[in-house]
This record gives C-alpha cells, sequence and structure tokens, in this order.
C-alpha cells in the first residue's frame, strides 16, 4: 500500500514534470507561426529606411567593438551574471547574418530566437523589439544585408552557471517575455502614437530608464521611472519624475534639442546618454523627436522620491567648510562662484536637478572622469570637464558634492565617502 | 578652444604644458598629426587608459583633428630638465641607444627618426624631450607588452619588442635628463628606417623646409 502510494506520487511529480516542461517549451515558442512574411524588396528606399530604422535602435552601439568595423560585433556587455558579447550582424556567411532569411531576422527581433533555434539573451533588447513592426524588421534586414560582409568570429559569452544553460534562460523568458506588438491608442494622434512606438520599441528607453528585478528583468516597456545601470553604475534617471529628468513643462523644441544635438537651454547630456544621442538619437527626424517630446511629456508623473536624509542630515561645519573650498578652487572658474555656469558652455549647478536628485552616481561619475557631451551636427565642438579622480580622494569628492547639494538653495543629501568609494572605477572602459 | 578642453588641462597642465616631474605628459607644441594620431588611438582602444577613453568616446574625428591642432600650435617654453637619476653606465647605454640604436638587434638610433635634435617631426613623429621618465618607461613598457598600439604598421611596436627592460630604463633615464627646446623639425634627412602606420613617410623626406 505504501509502496503504491510512493509509485502513485512519483507519477504525478513526474506528470506535473512533464506538464511544466512542456508549458515552458510552449511558451517559448509563443507567436512563432507567424513568421513567414512576404518577400522582401531592397533598393535605395528600403534600405535607407533600415539605416534609420537600425539607427533608432541604436543597434551599432553594442554590436560594434571598440575602433572596431560597424556591426561586425565583438562588444561585451557586462551584466551582473557575465558577459554577453553581440555578434557579428554583417552578411558575412560563416561568421555573419549570411545565410539568415527575413523570417530569421524576424524571429530574433520578435521571439528573441537565433536562426539555429537557441534562445537570445536579452542584452539583446528583444523584449522591446518584439514590438517592432514586421515592415520595419524587414527594412532593417534589408540594410544589413547592404553592408559589406565582414569575417569576424563571435566570442562566446562569458556567463556564470547557471545563467549560460540555455534551460534557464527559457525559464527567464516563461517568466519576463511574451512575444507582442504595439498596440496603437486610439484617443491619441498619430505623433503621440509613433513616439510611444519608437520610445518602447526600437528606442529601448526602459532598458535602462528603469528597475531591473534580482534576474536582470525590468518591469516592462513603460516603466521609464528611472535605475542604476547594472555594472556600469551610472543612474539613469527617472523620465516621470519631476525631481529627476521628467520633459513635463518643456519646450517640446528644447526636448528635441536635447536629443538631436546632446545640449538644450534646460540641459546636457553626459555618461551612457551620450552615447546615445551619438550614435541614435541625433540621427532621427524632427518629427520623430517631437513625437517622442510629446510621449514622454504625456507620461503619468510619479511622485518624488521618499527620500532618506534630504534636507535634513546636514555636513557637520568642518567639512561644509573644506568643500566649499574645494569648489573655490577647482570649480568655480567654471560654473561659478555662485554656481550658477555660463550658458551653452558649463552648466549651471544651482537648480540642477542633476545635482540634487536622490542617487549621487552621476555626480560621482562626472567629478572622478569628467567627460565631453556627445559631438553632433547641432553641437559639433562641446565643452568637456576634466576628470579628477587623480586629484580628489573620496572623502574630497564627499565634501565637494556634499557642498554644492546644499549650496546656492540646493536642498539635497549629503554624500558619503561610501558612496564615493561605491561609484569610484566602475563605469569605465 | 582653451575653454573648450579644460577637460584636457586638468591633467596636462596649463596650456598643455605638463612638466617633468608628473606622470603626465606635456602635449603643448607635440606636432599635430601625431596628437590626433594619439586621440584616435585612445578613443578606438589602440591606447588603454581608462580616463582617456571614456572623455574621447563621444567625440568626432573632426573635433579631435581640432583639439590637436590646438594644443600643436600652443608654443610654450619648456621646464629645465629633471637630473639624470642613473649610474653612468646607464646614462652611456641609453645615449648609446638614442643616437646609434643597436644594428645586432635591429634597433634604429632614436634620432633617425625622431629628429637630430629629438623634438619630432612634422606633422607626425613626436619629440622625445620634456616627457617625465616614468612616462617615457611607461610608453615604451607598454608598446613591448602590447598594451600600447598604433596603426598598422606599428612601428613603435617593433622597437620596443626588440629592447629588453634595461634598455627600456636606460633610453628614458637619458633622455628624461636632456633639456628640450625649440620645435619638431621640418623634414628628416633620410627616410624613415621602418615603415609606420599613420605616418606619411614620402612627406616626411620630400618636403622642402623653409
Amino acid at each position: 500500500m505504501t509502496s503504491r502510494r510512493i509509485a502513485l506520487t512519483l507519477l504525478a511529480l513526474l506528470a506535473l514534470g512533464v506538464a511544466a516542461v512542456a508549458t515552458m517549451i510552449a511558451l517559448n515558442h509563443r507567436d512563432e507561426q507567424a513568421a513567414a512574411g512576404g518577400p522582401v524588396t531592397s533598393n535605395d528606399a528600403s534600405i535607407a529606411r533600415g539605416l534609420y530604422l537600425t539607427r533608432a535602435g541604436d543597434c551599432i552601439g553594442c554590436h560594434t567593438a571598440r575602433g572596431g568595423t560597424p556591426y561586425a560585433g565583438g562588444r561585451g556587455i557586462e551584466t551582473p551574471f557575465g558577459t554577453v558579447y553581440a555578434p557579428n550582424l554583417t552578411p558575412d556567411r560563416d561568421t555573419g547574418l549570411g545565410e539568415w532569411s527575413a523570417d530569421d531576422f524576424w524571429r530574433a527581433l520578435h521571439n528573441g530566437r537565433a536562426r539555429d533555434g537557441r534562445l537570445l539573451y536579452p542584452a539583446f533588447p528583444y523584449p522591446n523589439y518584439t514590438r517592432v513592426t514586421r515592415a520595419d524588421a524587414d527594412a532593417m534586414y534589408v540594410y544589413l544585408r547592404s553592408l559589406p560582409a565582414v569575417r569576424q568570429v563571435n566570442r562566446a559569452h562569458e556567463l556564470r552557471f547557471p545563467f549560460d544553460l540555455q534551460p534557464a534562460l527559457a525559464v527567464w523568458r516563461a517568466l519576463f517575455f511574451e512575444p507582442g506588438a504595439y498596440r496603437a491608442d486610439a484617443a491619441r494622434d498619430a505623433s503621440w502614437n509613433r513616439g510611444a512606438y519608437l520610445v518602447e520599441g526600437l528606442g529601448h528607453c526602459n532598458a535602462c530608464h528603469s528597475k531591473r528585478n534580482a534576474l536582470g528583468a525590468p518591469s516592462g516597456p513603460l516603466d521609464l521611472a528611472g535605475g542604476l545601470i547594472p555594472v556600469q553604475n551610472w543612474y539613469a534617471p527617472s523620465l516621470t519624475a519631476a525631481d529627476e529628468s521628467s520633459v513635463v513643462g518643456w519646450d517640446v523644441a528644447d526636448v528635441v534639442a536635447l536629443l538631436r544635438d546632446g545640449r538644450s537651454p534646460r540641459g546636457t547630456v553626459m555618461g551612457p546618454m551620450s552615447e546615445v544621442v551619438l550614435n541614435s538619437t541625433q540621427h532621427l527626424s524632427n518629427d520623430d523627436l517631437v513625437a517622442i517630446a510629446r510621449f514622454l511629456q504625456s507620461l503619468p508623473a510619479t511622485p518624488p522620491s521618499a527620500r532618506s536624509s534630504a534636507g535634513s542630515k546636514a555636513a557637520t561645519a568642518d567639512a561644509a567648510a573644506r568643500g566649499a573650498r574645494l569648489y573655490a578652487d577647482r570649480c568655480a572658474a567654471c560654473h561659478g562662484e555662485r554656481g550658477e555656469g555660463v550658458p551653452g558652455a558649463y552648466p549651471a549647478l544651482a537648480g540642477s536637478r542633476a545635482v540634487t536628485m536622490d542617487s549621487s552616481a552621476n555626480l560621482v561619475h562626472i567629478v572622478l572622469e569628467g567627460g565631453f557631451p556627445p559631438s553632433t551636427t547641432g553641437n559639433p565642438r562641446p565643452f568637456g570637464m576634466p576628470p579628477f579622480a587623480t586629484f580628489l580622494s573620496n572623502d574630497d569628492v564627499s565634501d565637494l558634492l556634499s557642498h554644492i547639494r546644499r549650496a546656492w538653495g540646493n536642498r539635497a543629501a549629503p554624500v558619503s565617502p561610501l558612496e564615493v568609494a561605491r561609484y569610484r572605477d566602475t563605469g569605465r572602459p | 578652444m582653451a575653454q573648450r578642453v579644460l577637460a584636457c588641462t586638468g591633467c596636462h597642465g596649463p596650456q598643455g604644458r605638463a612638466a617633468p616631474d608628473g606622470y603626465y605628459p606635456r602635449i603643448a607644441g607635440k606636432p599635430p598629426v601625431y596628437l590626433y594620431n594619439q586621440l584616435l588611438n585612445f578613443r578606438d582602444g589602440r591606447r588603454r587608459y581608462g580616463l582617456m577613453s571614456a572623455l574621447l568616446a563621444p567625440l568626432s574625428d573632426a573635433y579631435l583633428r581640432e583639439i590637436a591642432g590646438h594644443f600643436a600650435s600652443l608654443d610654450v617654453a619648456y621646464p629645465p630638465p629633471q637630473p639624470a637619476q642613473a649610474g653612468p653606465e646607464l646614462v652611456e647605454r641609453g645615449r648609446q641607444l638614442v643616437h646609434e640604436g643597436d644594428a645586432a638587434r635591429h634597433v634604429p638610433a632614436c634620432v633617425q627618426c625622431h629628429g637630430a635634435a629629438m623634438m619630432g617631426v612634422a606633422p607626425s613623429i613626436p619629440g622625445l624631450l620634456g616627457l617625465p621618465r616614468d612616462y617615457l618607461n611607461a610608453q615604451l613598457g607598454a608598446w613591448r607588452g602590447s598594451a600600447r598600439r598604433a596603426q598598422a604598421p606599428d612601428c613603435m611596436a617593433q622597437v620596443a619588442k626588440a629592447l629588453s627592460p634595461e634598455d627600456i630604463g636606460a633610453v628614458s633615464a637619458w633622455l628624461a635628463a636632456q633639456p628640450a627646446q625649440g620645435k619638431p623639425a621640418i623634414r628628416l634627412p633620410a627616410p624613415l628606417p621602418l615603415a609606420c602606420g599613420g605616418v606619411d613617410a614620402a612627406a616626411l623626406v620630400s618636403k622642402s623646409g623653409p
């Protein structure tokens, strides 16, 4: 009787296991039967359209090694689970997409599955690209086919166990990925919908501008509430919070200028966003940038973050004096004695959300590493900030940043030396 | 332009005149194509220094060329060199390598490419004087270990790989102790002994001097 019960239990468990595996396999193949598309046409117009869309997706950003041939792959994308190496997208027969059909390309973009059936890692943002239309995917395919074939063997990913296993990836996908399409909002006009389509899909803005869970999954393309970029440790500010980078209340023209030129009267891009402007948004049409701006301005505002210590813990008098002195010695010549900056050259620090937002990550990076906004057609000769990594200790940076976060009407929490240490030496190539 | 490139002078000194008592090299008055090639090398990963690569990542070729031209055009007096901190034998070995090379190991003399005055040759070959000894050691060592690269064919890599660590120490010690003055030479008296990427070798010997 007992042995029979054990046998029945085992049988039931086995059946459950089989059912779970079958469900997972089914979940991983959702929406794949629709792959067969019509014939694709390659002509100057479709290639140009594909180039445009490929730029909108910033494909070149990951699929090009530093100093390497564009789209030939090889750049390592560091994740908390290991390094994923972007593959060769040029039409080389052996090492690139030479053998891929338009259906294969669509399946990669829409379903996150390679030509040989392997599941792709979501460092390739197919949870966003799944919303790209078939026509747009075909144009990108046609463009990539038009590139010179470059023989460059793909580098194997270097992921930790168990993340290196396809079944683990299948579980991740069953939990966090569902093929989809952009669903137009009939209550909004065509421009707004275009902006939403670009932000949710090719733009994959939430890949940086949202928090990821413990398994690296963002909560969805419409979550743009800000997050620390894994490994790089730059903070991609919230696009919905009024005290971070919401653009509600901005002139549309200023949003457009920021994305097109990397600079606007309301702010300048630095850090990872420089690369996005350089590779992607500066190439978008005015209509598309206006569409993105209008969509971003329509996002529901999130309440100001519940700050642990804003406005309460002031630095000690000694630290405050050291911070003020460091500012006078190192910063005031450009940013002004009262943090007023010089329009068009050196950003104002008084009243700047970049200075007062809760996360101090970007401030630490900028002080230690310096940086230039991108060279764009609209701002070809940007002004640069010097790196202070070799001159300032963690304590110095703490005093300095705590000072600028409290001076000239700024009211933000001080930055501890521990925070400075956490962000030092991360996020550099 | 100086206002745009304060990011550079933070480390390389006012007007890019860094003194030989530190690590960061002087960039003022170096040949423009040399500086431009180095900016490209840092941006594109052939030279590795995280701060430089990150700074230059979002900048265009055209802007890097302009930045290079700006520092190349600065005519700033050189400070006196640091006294040699090496024994006389090592210093003599350094002098010998700089002026005569080492034929047995196919090492050309430094002066064959960098000019008799070692102040470089316009527009693409850098001078060797007025630089910190630590910097010279680090660069030759990096070339020897392939951590620093130039456009192919990488002539300096060939030279550095033929040198022993003691040779590198000798060359750096001797060079760092010489006073620097003047500008890069207009041309070389004889063709380059090696082919060098990013360098228009024919132009270096054929152009007519003033």
